[in-house]
């Protein structure tokens, strides 16, 4: 039992990481990278778009995530009953 | 008050603040020496972070790297942000639970390995000097550019303010120094770039005004550009007026190259030790998750500024000083022009920039070496535009003088590309974007003092933080647990006074070393910053992630991925930057600083299949990895 909760609160603990890894993916390499030219064409206010993500919004993106990580964990810490 | 007695006032307050400090938090215990006694408030270990991760480098260089490439400079703004995603979600709060004090720790406990633990030691004693040697080397620039003393008389000076807070505080003395220094050097950055920001768009907050429009029409040299303006197109447009190739907001390295090095950088920074073993000193595993988001808050307020004030120097620079008259403008001023000068700073309708005798700070960049213009077409007014003015870094003829004034040079002159206007008579050193920044946009006094004050806060606070992990790798790991280990026990016979001596010692002459490099920097400093990343993103980041996520991961796994990924990244930086200096060694076009994403993933590929061929780690190995996966138990970190 006490086996089968620690596994059951690593895949969560892992689905939650990948759920936001791939959100940090997309902003950062897809909007500020891969598909910035793309982006580029579309004006926001005096930016290009893919300009704004790998300038300012990607690191705005990134700040979002680690605090929404950090909540969302601690929730899944207490569901689990391994909070400290 | 005089702009010199100003400096020494802000940079003579700080220093004291910082020994002041030292004094209060010195360190008992080897436990207080290497992680502050594992009782830092996770807020004040955000701050202590960002001012350990934000060094000389950040401070002065990167609004000049972001100002010289344009839209290509994305890679470093998000390569060194992006990590601390990484870092919060993958590595920091395990390895606080772990509990020990430095990364060799972890990599020799849990490949239960004293060769994987030397390995570790070597590549962070490695990747912290490259690192504190350009810290040192930043240093020296400000004391001799603000303070007028030579630059080694800066260094040593230097030196003796980290002594004496590194040797004495260790890791508790640094953590609270350096959440001074961040306040001193975020005020330093912010309060130009405030000013800047409404000076160009009028907008106070810096990261709109990035996306605002200019408050003045000026003339770029082949056009008006309209008041009303974004200042993009505005940069834009005078980019594409003056013969560049592309435009500021266009990029030119390529999706394969950036993308490379984003992914280098990003991974390097979750795997450089000195920013990992600030998360062994907080409380508890949820404090370590949060402090991570702290500090890329406190980072991210310069990262988001910093292409900013990098777009409005690149506009500035153009607005102040095309065709303008040298002599006229860089004379010293006399009592009426003062005057004028004085009224044209009150005058929204005049650009008080460019009136005579406004430009004294272009001279006196020209006699740092650092600015350099040479009259090509002998009509005394500085041109600026595409392409270099003269042949490599400015070489000046001793102290002559040319009919303007201006410092006369031996270079051999470069000619425009063909069929472009105005050819391009200006050198100057990225560096100057951000200390000139408040001369050239003729800020107060008091905003220059400060902007010295705060980047001798960015670069003291880096090079602390990594001597403190030198010295901590030296006696804890080496001597402590491979030189002097009980074989019996496997635990340190040293006693923890000792090993405190012996951590003290072992800082001190690390600052020394790290002085000696600054006096007589080795001439690649620039690229062996590519080492650093590329060794952190090759060895530490994939060594921990295994570790944590990957049960089954072994010994030989581990050690056999470590050796790949190194030597694989060692050999293609030597081959791309030191033996083949032109650079053309490439593999499939992949540059230097990028290729440590490369030596990662085969770093992922090797230990994984040598793993799965060998045995699997002993079970309380294995049982290690369970626990630190919950959070529940962490206590205050431990040598045992």
């Amino acid at each position: 039992m006490e086996e089968q909760k620690a596994q059951a609160y690593w895949q969560e603990n892992i689905r939650t990481i990948m759920q936001l890894l791939v959100v940090w993916f997309v902003v950062s390499y897809g909007c500020g990278v891969l598909f910035v030219d793309l982006l580029d064409t579309i004006a926001f206010g005096g930016f290009k778009l893919g300009f704004w993500f790998a300038q300012q919004g990607s690191i705005y993106v990134f700040l979002v995530l680690i605090f929404v990580y950090a909540k969302r964990m601690n929730a899944i810490d207490e569901k689990y009953d391994v909070h400290e | 008050m005089e702009l010199q007695s100003l400096i020494y006032l802000f940079v003579g307050a700080s220093f004291a603040l910082y020994i002041g400090i030292a004094i209060w938090s010195k360190a008992g215990s080897t436990s207080e020496f290497y992680v502050a006694g594992g009782g830092v408030h996770p807020v004040a270990n955000g701050m202590a972070t960002a001012a350990d991760w934000m060094s000389a480098a950040s401070f002065i260089s990167l609004a000049g790297i972001v100002s010289l490439l344009g839209r290509d400079s994305g890679a470093y703004l998000m390569g060194w942000t992006g990590g601390y995603v990484l870092l919060a979600m993958l590595l920091a709060p395990y390895l606080r639970k772990f509990g020990k004090f430095t990364v060799p720790d972890f990599v020799g406990d849990r490949y239960y390995s004293d060769v994987a633990r030397t390995v570790a030691v070597v590549c962070v004693i490695f990747v912290s000097f490259t690192y504190v040697a350009g810290q040192m080397r930043g240093v020296g620039i400000v004391f001799s550019r603000f303070l007028q003393v030579d630059i080694n008389t800066g260094v040593v000076i230097g030196m003796g303010i980290v002594f004496i807070y590194a040797v004495l505080g260790g890791m508790k003395g640094i953590t609270y120094t350096q959440v001074a220094q961040y306040c001193v050097l975020i005020v330093a950055y912010t309060i130009p770039a405030i000013f800047l920001s409404l000076q160009v768009t009028g907008d106070f907050l810096p990261q709109l005004g990035f996306g605002g429009t200019i408050d003045f029409a000026f003339d770029n040299g082949v056009r008006e550009i309209p008041a009303g303006t974004y200042v993009l197109h505005a940069l834009d447009q005078s980019f594409k007026d003056l013969g560049f190739s592309i435009a500021y907001t266009e990029g030119r390295a390529g999706v394969w190259n950036t993308f490379l090095l984003t992914v280098a950088l990003m991974c390097g920074t979750a795997g450089l030790p000195h920013v990992i073993v600030r998360f062994f000193t907080v409380p508890t595993v949820r404090d370590a998750r949060i402090s991570a988001g702290w500090a890329l808050l406190f980072i991210a307020i310069l990262y988001t500024v910093c292409p900013a004030v990098g777009a409005f120097a690149r506009l500035n620079l153009i607005k102040n000083t095309q065709n303008i008259e040298y002599a006229a403008w860089t004379q010293e001023c006399s009592a009426t022009q003062a005057s004028a000068l004085a009224a044209a700073q009150d005058n929204p309708a005049v650009d008080a920039a460019r009136v005579d005798c406004a430009g004294q700070w272009f001279k006196t960049w020209e006699n740092s070496g650092l600015l350099a213009w040479m009259d090509k077409n002998g009509d005394g007014k500085i041109q600026i535009a595409n392409g270099a003015a003269f042949k490599g870094k400015p070489a000046f003829d001793g102290d002559k003088r040319g009919p303007n004034g201006e410092r006369l040079l031996t270079n051999e002159v470069v000619a425009a590309p063909a069929g472009q206007a105005i050819e391009n008579e200006v050198y100057f050193d990225r560096d100057i974007i951000v200390l000139a920044n408040p001369e050239i946009a003729s800020l107060p006094n008091w905003v220059i003092a400060l902007v010295a004050a705060g980047g001798l806060a960015a670069a003291l606070s880096t090079a602390a933080g990594l001597l403190l992990v030198i010295s901590s790798s030296i006696s804890h790991d080496l001597l402590g647990r491979v030189i002097y280990k009980d074989e019996a026990t496997g635990k340190s016979k040293l006693t923890d006074g000792q090993e405190l001596m012996a951590a003290r010692v072992a800082a001190a002459v690390a600052i020394g070393v790290a002085g000696y490099l600054g006096i007589n920097p080795p001439a690649f400093v620039a690229q062996v910053v590519a080492f650093a990343f590329g060794l952190a993103a090759a060895s530490f980041f994939p060594v921990i992630i295994n570790g944590i996520f990957d049960k089954r991961m072994n010994k030989e796994g581990a050690i056999a991925g470590m050796a790949v990924g190194l030597a694989f990244t060692f050999i293609y930086i030597v081959l791309n930057v030191f033996v083949d200096k032109s650079g053309t060694f490439t593999m499939f076009g992949i540059k230097a600083t990028g290729i440590g994403t490369i030596g990662m993933a085969l770093h992922f590929v090797v230990a994984y299949f040598v793993s799965r061929a060998t045995a699997a780690p002993p079970v309380e190995i294995q049982e290690m990895v369970e626990n630190i996966r919950i959070p529940r138990g962490a206590g205050a970190a431990s040598a045992h």
